[in-house]
């Protein structure tokens, strides 16, 4: 299956398998007003399958959301038809409103204007604590 | 150091700095007695805890300052609606430092985002209570005459109880500390504890159900409270609350200078007649509490 390359934008690369949808959503590219194409289930020498995001624009990316999601991702930018950057994304070292504290005695259960902050406190067991109330990110 | 919030926020030096001048305000409190003339403590104890309160208020007293608040969120804006923030910006005019309570884990933190004055967290939940831990390593201190080298036992609810928890942070920093960790089945120390501090500062420790087997080891004993509002069920509660009572039989193996300490408030946890016993320090425990406050008071307003 072939998708047209693109001239001008981003390819999100080596995307674990079936979460491409998961990273659409969460980046909401579906309310940019160019063409984007997720590509599921693509053949991998590396990872066997993976997912595959094309962005016809180049756009500021989330790469907290991205490096939380997956941090296995690369990101290339595409100017002229030519790959001029190509980079990684890292576990973000702190999370604001990308997931909700659900421990019924945060104090962010009752401040509604609190950011939902997590601190990444263990980098190789990729454990997130609430800022507020040191609850770990559940899975 | 602005705030204090976690006990972790304050480093060995400073730990070290602050049991300094509780032990000389112990020794010549007159010379502290005017140390605070003119500064205002707000306690701001959205949940009651009596005795924490009034440690903080004695403390100020004994300082020469001057102290304000309230005791329960009922009689407090918070009742009205108004945020944690919004209370502390409020207060912050007012006094020129603050000593919270809040049912809620991590308001303290919100609150020292937001505030002009110096917080103190005096309890947030089941989350943390430094000034507790302070007290309890001035407790050591005085008692032992070291924060190291020691064998503590750690009997009781050790699955929710913040104190433990805090305790071993704080004790984990130092040389040679080992610990013995009595408690029921259903409430063992959590696993994150043992993998994020224990087993990461390579600290010794030994877990069992049973009061007296390593008694002849310990150094210092802490027994907790089985608190009945961190259970969902009143079977549970029954069943685990008496688990453990220390009375003088238990102790019949204990060292000469062991120390027994606990939070207070004891239920049967204790007996009382070991109340007599001159290894029992849980009442001079809450003593030292107002000292370590005295001098945090101090810390924080930078007076010295």
């Amino acid at each position: 299956m072939n998708i047209d390359s693109i001239r001008n934008g981003i390819v999100i690369d080596h995307i674990q398998a079936k979460k491409g949808l998961e990273i659409f959503d969460a980046l909401k590219l579906g309310e940019l007003d160019c063409s984007v194409a997720i590509i599921t289930n693509a053949r991998s020498q590396k990872m066997g399958r993976k997912d595959i995001i094309k962005i016809d624009k180049n756009i500021d990316l989330d790469l907290d959301i991205l490096g939380y999601l997956d941090p296995n991702i690369t990101i290339n930018i595409i100017k002229d038809d030519k790959r001029v950057k190509k980079f990684h994304v890292e576990l973000p070292k702190e999370i604001v409103n990308i997931i909700k504290c659900k421990n019924p005695r945060c104090i962010t259960s009752v401040e509604q204007e609190l950011k939902h902050v997590f601190v990444l406190t263990d980098k190789e067991k990729k454990i997130y604590r609430c800022k507020y109330c040191e609850t770990i990110k559940e899975d | 150091m602005k705030n204090l919030i976690d006990i972790k926020d304050l480093s060995i030096k400073e730990i070290d700095e602050l049991i300094e001048v509780a032990k000389d305000i112990m020794q010549e409190p007159e010379k502290y007695s005017e140390k605070c003339k003119h500064k205002k403590l707000a306690t701001l104890f959205f949940e009651p805890s009596t005795r924490t309160r009034l440690s903080f208020e004695a403390a100020m007293m004994e300082l020469g300052g001057n102290v304000l608040g309230f005791s329960e969120a009922s009689s407090s804006s918070t009742a009205k609606g108004e945020s944690v923030s919004d209370t502390i910006k409020v207060v912050g005019g007012y006094s020129d430092i603050i000593a919270m309570r809040h049912p809620k884990e991590g308001a303290p933190l919100v609150a020292s985002f937001r505030s002009d004055v110096p917080i103190i967290n005096a309890g947030d939940g089941g989350h943390n209570h430094p000034t507790q831990t302070l007290t309890d390593l001035l407790t050591i201190s005085c008692e032992k005459g070291r924060l190291d080298n020691l064998t503590i036992g750690l009997c009781g609810d050790l699955k929710f109880g913040r104190t433990v928890h805090s305790l071993i942070t704080a004790m984990s920093r130092y040389k040679n500390i080992k610990f013995v960790l009595i408690s029921p089945d259903e409430l063992k120390i959590p696993e994150y504890v043992k993998e994020e501090i224990l087993d990461k500062n390579k600290i010794e420790y030994i877990e069992t159900n049973d009061l007296e087997e390593h008694m002849d080891k310990l150094d210092i004993l802490y027994m907790t409270r089985v608190q009945k509002e961190r259970f969902f069920n009143e079977e549970d509660y029954l069943r685990l609350k008496d688990y453990y009572i220390l009375n003088k039989n238990k102790l019949k193996n204990a060292k000469e200078d062991l120390v027994i300490m606990h939070p207070l408030p004891r239920v049967n946890e204790i007996s009382t007649e070991v109340d007599d016993d001159k290894r029992a320090c849980y009442f001079k425990q809450a003593k030292y509490g107002k000292y370590i406050r005295m001098a945090l008071i101090l810390k924080l307003l930078e007076i010295k």
